[in-house]
């Protein structure tokens, strides 16, 4: 076989913007004939978006693409699927209304005619027999009847079915993430058979031990480059934490220590899954930081508090009123109808009240404080909202909780998208409200944000599995409790 | 961690109970349907006969032609508020052009169907909300339908009209129409290949674009196939009616959903059911007006005791989907 035919396949200098934000900045990449191929780094990294381009789900603004050796000019997820090309995403992509052997159909165009049924049914049978032993699942089964790790598996299982089409590479973006210890085990030990037998897997995973011992070659990204490539018993834990948090040259923000005393009991709360006895405790004047991989319940943890505010809830303390900060500004945050005054004063009705009804008057004054104070850049405060640049319309957010009577002002990664200048008044903004007594919970995806907190709690599969104090809080130590193997 | 065995049971049987949960709701418009029979039957058991039937179910097949169309746009997350007066459309066209000019009107009636699919392409590529852009529709269809028959008038072609007083033995034409449209969609859409992809389309389709499918050509069948059913309906409707009226189809917007959610679809998900939706017609059919007639409640009221048959129906299937979980 020639040299450049055991390519399954290529990228060359790969990029993709989306807006302003660099997911994939120049990444070569490849994948051999049967090899298995592990790709690791933090959110964000920009993994999931080199994998939607190797499925043909997402077209490169620059870089070429090429599969066994030849060039594809326009590449799409129909060529994808006819040259063999497969992909696992990590957002359950079954349809609920439709049985397993129905949604296997989606994926053979060649599974029609008279009999499909059973073809189909036989197909996806046989594939989850053999990679799942004594999996419980019926072809007739309902998808969207199942729990969410037999949907895992129904996946798992349909990506490997063999029709028409040519099988040589399947990418597996988080295949155990809802997967119990026993299967996730199962589905590891097929991936390795699949590989002896010639074919290619792309395995991503946030669980290392899985990467380190399925793979055979190791690809590291972090923030949207490939900063290490080796054969996967090369690296170690160490080396990989060590990679895809980039131990150079990571100084910190030189924040004065600031010394505080213990102040009054805030919040104390424990998470719903939590089974030991870490609980987070939150004081008057603390900046708390929560933090972990995506999803791993901040944001319910956050949510929780929020509605403990409200009414009692088991498990958590909340002794003050409460505000949050919406991560997802669109969908969450932003009444988009309404000026940029209204958005802001609506946390703070009772105070704007003039008898039954709100005076406009004071809601202007509360709104012109905060522009002045945080520096919203409009000429009109009674401007639409959407007047607004999206870092703005993050300030006049914050302007909303910080200028309500809330002690407590819950954030739920709101920097997200944000530039850095904002980012910067808002980090100073927040430290001065601490100072003046206001305690702060702090959920973010960005490391570096987490050098304003006094206390971080590292979050896991929906519970507090680290808390970190200032002095030992480094991106190393995050990573490494947040990737923990322990269960 | 390895301890999988002990999860392994309560799940199938968790599993189980949803499936009988389904089975039950699935059965949910063939029990109303049988309620409202026996109601018929109690009040007035000379009703329950092949002349009672035939008169009875006098305009359910147009209805249920009229369900299915809707229920197409709704197995692809879309609604249709223009149906009704589409139905109108067709009536008149076809009681006039169709029998003055057949070609005409052929070609006329063709040509409505393919507007239909340029709507599902026009809403699939401009991303518009079916809502608004049936609504603007309807408005439409009820318009050409006044420039074509200002005056009620017009007559059925003869050859429909022998079709819809067609008396099979034993079982009433109604009941035999609605078997057959039934079964026939039934196979068309929950058992060939591509009816999973059209039903997939409404379930989840981004899962349909990454297999490589075409969401444009799934809305434009889905919305043909509308157009078709709807074209059927109102020709059906002429046939019984042998003349027709701009405002004839007015109130089979309302009907069609009703009938689709009765018979055991959701507005979203893709999940719906041909042969509920038919029982869901039949059932509105007959609740209309012979059972609340033999009940001697006034016509005011019918609409309003129709609702209420609609909502207890419902509620019976919440409690049960509660169940469910």
């Amino acid at each position: 076989m020639l040299k450049a035919n055991t390519d399954i396949v290529r990228l060359n200098g790969a990029e993709k913007h989306f807006g302003a934000v660099r997911a994939l900045n120049g990444v070569d990449f490849h994948v051999g004939a049967g090899e298995c191929v592990g790709l690791v780094g933090h959110n964000g990294a920009g993994k999931s978006t080199l994998m939607h381009m190797v499925a043909g789900t997402l077209r490169p603004d620059g870089g070429q693409i090429a599969v066994r050796g030849s060039q594809e000019a326009s590449y799409s997820v129909a060529r994808a699927l006819e040259l063999g090309i497969r992909c696992v995403f990590q957002e359950l992509s079954l349809c609920p209304n439709l049985s397993i052997a129905e949604n296997t159909r989606i994926n053979h165009p060649s599974l029609a005619g008279f009999g499909w049924r059973r073809r189909a049914a036989d197909l996806i049978r046989a594939k989850l027999d053999e990679i799942f032993p004594d999996h419980g699942i019926s072809a007739d089964d309902i998808a969207g009847d199942l729990s969410i790790g037999r949907r895992q598996m129904v996946e798992v299982a349909r990506a490997f079915t063999l029709t028409r089409e040519p099988l040589h590479l399947v990418i597996l973006d988080e295949p155990t993430s809802s997967l119990d210890a026993h299967t996730a085990g199962q589905l590891l030990s097929f991936v390795r058979r699949f590989v002896e037998q010639g074919g290619s897997c792309i395995l991503i995973s946030h669980v290392l031990g899985e990467v380190l011992q399925n793979a055979d070659r190791i690809v590291v990204m972090r923030d949207g480059k490939v900063v290490a490539a080796d054969a996967a018993d090369a690296f170690d834990r160490d080396k990989l934490v060590a990679a895809m948090g980039g131990a150079e040259g990571h100084h910190k923000v030189a924040t004065e220590a600031r010394k505080t005393e213990p102040g009054a009991l805030k919040v104390r709360a424990r998470p719903a899954r939590q089974q030991d006895g870490k609980e987070l405790v939150a004081r008057a004047g603390e900046i708390i930081g929560l933090a972990g991989l995506a999803g791993h319940g901040q944001t319910d943890l956050l949510l929780a508090i929020f509605s403990a505010a409200a009414r009692a809830r088991t498990g958590i303390e909340v002794t003050a009123p409460v505000a949050l900060v919406a991560g997802d500004r669109q969908s969450d945050g932003i009444f988009s109808q309404w000026s940029i005054a209204q958005n802001i004063g609506i946390r703070s009705l009772a105070k704007l009240r003039n008898g039954l009804l709100i005076s406009p008057q004071r809601e202007a004054e509360l709104a012109e404080f905060w522009k002045k104070k945080i520096g919203i850049r409009t000429p009109d405060m009674n401007n639409n909202i959407y007047s607004l640049s999206g870092g703005n319309q993050q300030k006049a957010l914050f302007a909303r909780a910080l200028g309500s009577d809330a002690e407590i002002v819950l954030m739920d990664d709101p920097m997200r998208g944000v530039d850095i200048g904002t980012k910067l008044e808002v980090y100073d903004l927040v430290r001065e409200e601490a100072a003046k007594g206001r305690t702060f919970l702090w959920y973010t995806t960005e490391t570096e944000e987490l050098d304003n907190c006094d206390h971080v709690y590292v979050f896991k599969n929906g519970r507090i599995v680290a808390n970190l104090g200032r002095d030992e809080l480094t991106e190393e130590k995050i990573i490494q409790s947040s990737f923990g193997d322990a269960a | 961690m390895t301890a999988i065995a002990p999860g392994t049971l309560p799940k199938s049987s968790q599993r189980g109970s949803a499936a009988r949960a389904r089975l039950l709701r699935g059965l949910l418009p063939a029990l109303s349907l049988a309620l409202v029979l026996m109601a018929i039957a109690w009040l007035n058991p000379r009703a329950i006969s092949y002349f009672g039937f035939n008169l009875m179910l006098n305009l359910a097949i147009p209805i249920a032609l009229a369900t299915i169309a809707q229920m197409f746009v709704i197995a692809g997350n879309e609604l249709d508020l223009s149906i009704g007066t589409f139905v109108g459309f067709v009536g008149c066209v076809t009681a006039t052009w169709l029998r003055d000019a057949p070609l005409l009107g052929i070609f006329v009636l063709l040509g409505s169907i393919g507007v239909y699919a340029l709507l599902g392409a026009l809403i699939h590529l401009r991303n518009l909300p079916s809502i608004v852009v049936t609504l603007g529709m309807s408005f439409v269809w009820q318009g050409l339908a006044i420039l074509i028959l200002p005056k009620p008038g017009g007559k059925a072609p003869d050859w429909l009209l022998s079709i819809m007083s067609f008396k099979p033995p034993y079982i009433p034409f109604p009941i035999l129409a609605a078997l057959l449209i039934a079964a026939v969609v039934h196979f068309g859409l929950m058992r060939t290949s591509y009816g999973v992809i059209l039903r997939g389309s409404g379930g989840n389709a981004a899962a349909l674009r990454r297999a490589g499918w075409s969401l444009l050509k799934t809305k434009i069948v889905l919305f043909a196939l509308t157009g078709l059913f709807g074209v059927l309906s109102g020709m059906a409707l002429i046939g019984i009616t042998t003349s027709a009226d701009a405002n004839i189809g007015n109130g089979y917007t309302l009907l069609s959903i009703a009938g689709v959610i009765l018979g055991g679809g959701e507005f979203v998900g893709g999940r719906v059911s041909p042969i509920g939706a038919v029982l869901g017609a039949l059932t509105l059919a007959l609740a209309a007006s012979p059972l609340l007639t033999f009940m001697h409640i006034p016509p005011d009221w019918q609409v309003a005791a129709n609702g209420a048959i609609l909502i207890i129906v419902l509620a019976a299937r919440v409690l049960i989907s509660r169940r469910e979980r």
